[in-house]
């Protein structure tokens, strides 16, 4: 009798509540990462049809020079991103955080007002901006600090440029959060001591804010390892991603299994980074949700 | 009086510093509007005044598809998510039960990997069981990228919720359902608000997921883009975005302001 009025008080409206997500989760994001896996160990037949027989050469082909360095040059160009977003990111945040909570808020609506918008069109823009005849190119030869135009676009830099300019409020979110529950007392106190300015920042303000650091430092990473259409536009095609390769197996070259075995090798990446980043005392739940 | 010549040597440092961060966020913008009514068709410099553009953009239909493609599936996608999203945080803040850490899991699974590999993985399902590519396959995709943020932004708001009011109502004899509709969802509309605006914008401003996930037929407004970068694009698309773009502000600007006037006004009471 009390098994019954409890079934009816609790797992009714609890299957009804869940299942929905539970079968939307299983079926669009469990099966179709297990599918990946099992595919990226299977061929391709003459007309790039998968062939279900097991074999290792898709994850073989991932220690191909042209792939290491391919996979360098997206770890040289994640880890750029990152540091410079920590450069920029780290005294805006700060800023924010010391001004009135209006001017505050006004920063903080100025900030996001550009994610709101087009991406695409907004990265494709820079292109004006930085081509052989464009603005800057202009600026900088009348400020004399070049003679010639220089060839900016379709370089690894202007991609990094244009990974900050796509991930910066993913680094500027975290690092305000941490700022703000700063104990002022305690970088008082450090001075009182007779702490140097640079030294309370060292030992007193960086520790407390490094949480904030490492979150949005994974926030900007990751992303940066796939997003192929920031080389796409910004690098021409010069400046390859892991992401790029990934795109071309499945777009262009049809190597359905060895795409997925590349984007197996980004998860174990991710997963590493992640690992190392709880490892070292962080919480999961101050990641990606903004 | 060195104090203060030092704090106004820091304030000054700060405001141009904070401008310079500006300038490098608003700068693309300001060349998309101004380039829309650029006399010259290639993007390189400013030659003169026109409305061409947006007499152009106008009749350019494929454009204007593409641009009503986006946001079809941001508003289906968005709908379906937060109807999903939302219950699934009432029902994982409520109850506990076996498997939940288990959805927990899959659930942060599309925030912490890179989006290529979810899309990648749904386009190879997607045609493992013959699902036609297009509005309908991308729709899908979009709402599995969303419920985890809708379920994230639904929870945080719920986690001041004070579960006694729900028992209160239950005991004065409303039903379940009137419960969740007459209590529960006004208390937490604000966070599945926030959730679904998220969630909107996520989809509007999609690429990867898309590019997987749509046929050759149905293609949205930053796919159209990316087509056109090849042959160059033209002023007109900066004219269709500069619509987009004053749209957007003028929208985020009037609901922060009411936001900001509604916490002034709790903070008073």
């Amino acid at each position: 009798m009390k098994q019954g009025s409890m079934f009816r008080k609790k797992t009714v409206p609890l299957l009804t509540m869940i299942s929905p997500v539970t079968a939307w989760l299983i079926l669009l994001i469990a099966l179709p990462l297990l599918y990946m896996l099992v595919i990226s160990f299977c061929g391709t037949d003459d007309s790039h049809n998968i062939v279900f027989r097991f074999t290792l050469k898709n994850y073989a082909k991932l220690f191909d020079p042209t792939i290491l360095s391919i996979y360098s040059n997206s770890l040289i160009i994640a880890l750029l991103t990152t540091v410079i977003c920590i450069l920029v990111a780290y005294p805006f945040a700060y800023i924010m955080a010391s001004t009135t909570p209006f001017r505050k808020t006004l920063m903080m609506i100025f900030l996001m007002l550009p994610f709101w918008t087009n991406s695409v069109i907004r990265l494709y823009s820079w292109r004006t901006l930085l081509g052989v005849n464009g603005y800057i190119n202009i600026l900088l030869m009348k400020i004399g600090l070049i003679e010639a135009p220089i060839e900016m676009l379709f370089t690894r830099g202007a991609v990094v440029l244009g990974m900050v300019y796509t991930l910066l409020p993913f680094m500027v979110l975290p690092l305000l959060t941490v700022i703000d529950k700063l104990d002022g007392g305690l970088i008082e106190a450090s001075g009182d001591l007779g702490a140097k300015p640079a030294q309370t920042f060292l030992h007193v303000t960086l520790p407390l804010t490094a949480p904030g650091i490492f979150a949005g430092s994974i926030m900007v990473f990751i992303p940066c390892l796939g997003y192929f259409f920031v080389s796409n536009l910004m690098g021409g095609g010069t400046s390859q991603l892991i992401g790029n390769v990934i795109s071309r197996q499945f777009k262009e070259a049809f190597n359905w299994p060895y795409g997925a075995a590349l984007a197996i090798m980004l998860i174990l990446i991710t997963l590493l980074i992640v690992k190392i980043y709880t490892k070292t005392g962080g919480s999961i739940d101050d990641l990606g949700v903004m | 009086m060195r104090r203060r010549r030092k704090n106004a040597i820091k304030k000054h440092t700060s405001r141009v510093f904070s401008a310079l961060v500006y300038l490098f966020l608003y700068a693309p913008i300001a060349v998309v509007i101004l380039f829309s009514f650029n006399t010259s068709k290639r993007n390189v410099l400013f030659e003169g005044f026109t409305l061409d553009w947006y007499a152009k953009m106008a009749g350019n239909t494929a454009l204007l598809e593409s641009f009503k493609n986006t946001l079809l599936v941001a508003g289906i996608s968005t709908a379906i998510a937060t109807v999903i999203g939302t219950i699934t945080a009432i029902a994982m803040f409520r109850y506990k039960f076996r498997g939940k850490s288990i959805i927990d899991l899959l659930l942060y699974i599309p925030v912490v990997i890179p989006e290529i590999v979810l899309g990648i993985a749904l386009l190879s399902v997607f045609s493992l069981v013959n699902v036609p590519l297009g509005l309908g396959s991308m729709i899908v995709a979009h709402v599995t990228f969303q419920i985890p943020f809708i379920v994230f932004t639904v929870r945080a708001r719920l986690s001041g919720f004070d579960r006694s009011i729900e028992d209160a109502a239950m005991d004065l004899g409303a039903n379940r359902i009137k419960v969740l509709t007459g209590i529960t969802i006004p208390i937490i509309a604000p966070g599945i608000v926030s959730g679904a605006v998220l969630a909107f914008t996520l989809s509007i401003d999609d690429i990867i997921i898309s590019f997987f996930t749509t046929g050759a037929k149905s293609t949205t407004f930053p796919l159209k883009i990316m087509e056109l970068v090849r042959s160059g694009v033209s002023p007109d698309v900066y004219a269709l975005s500069t619509i987009i773009i004053l749209a957007t502000f003028v929208i985020v600007l009037i609901s922060q302001i009411t936001v900001y006037r509604a916490n002034k006004k709790s903070v008073k009471l």
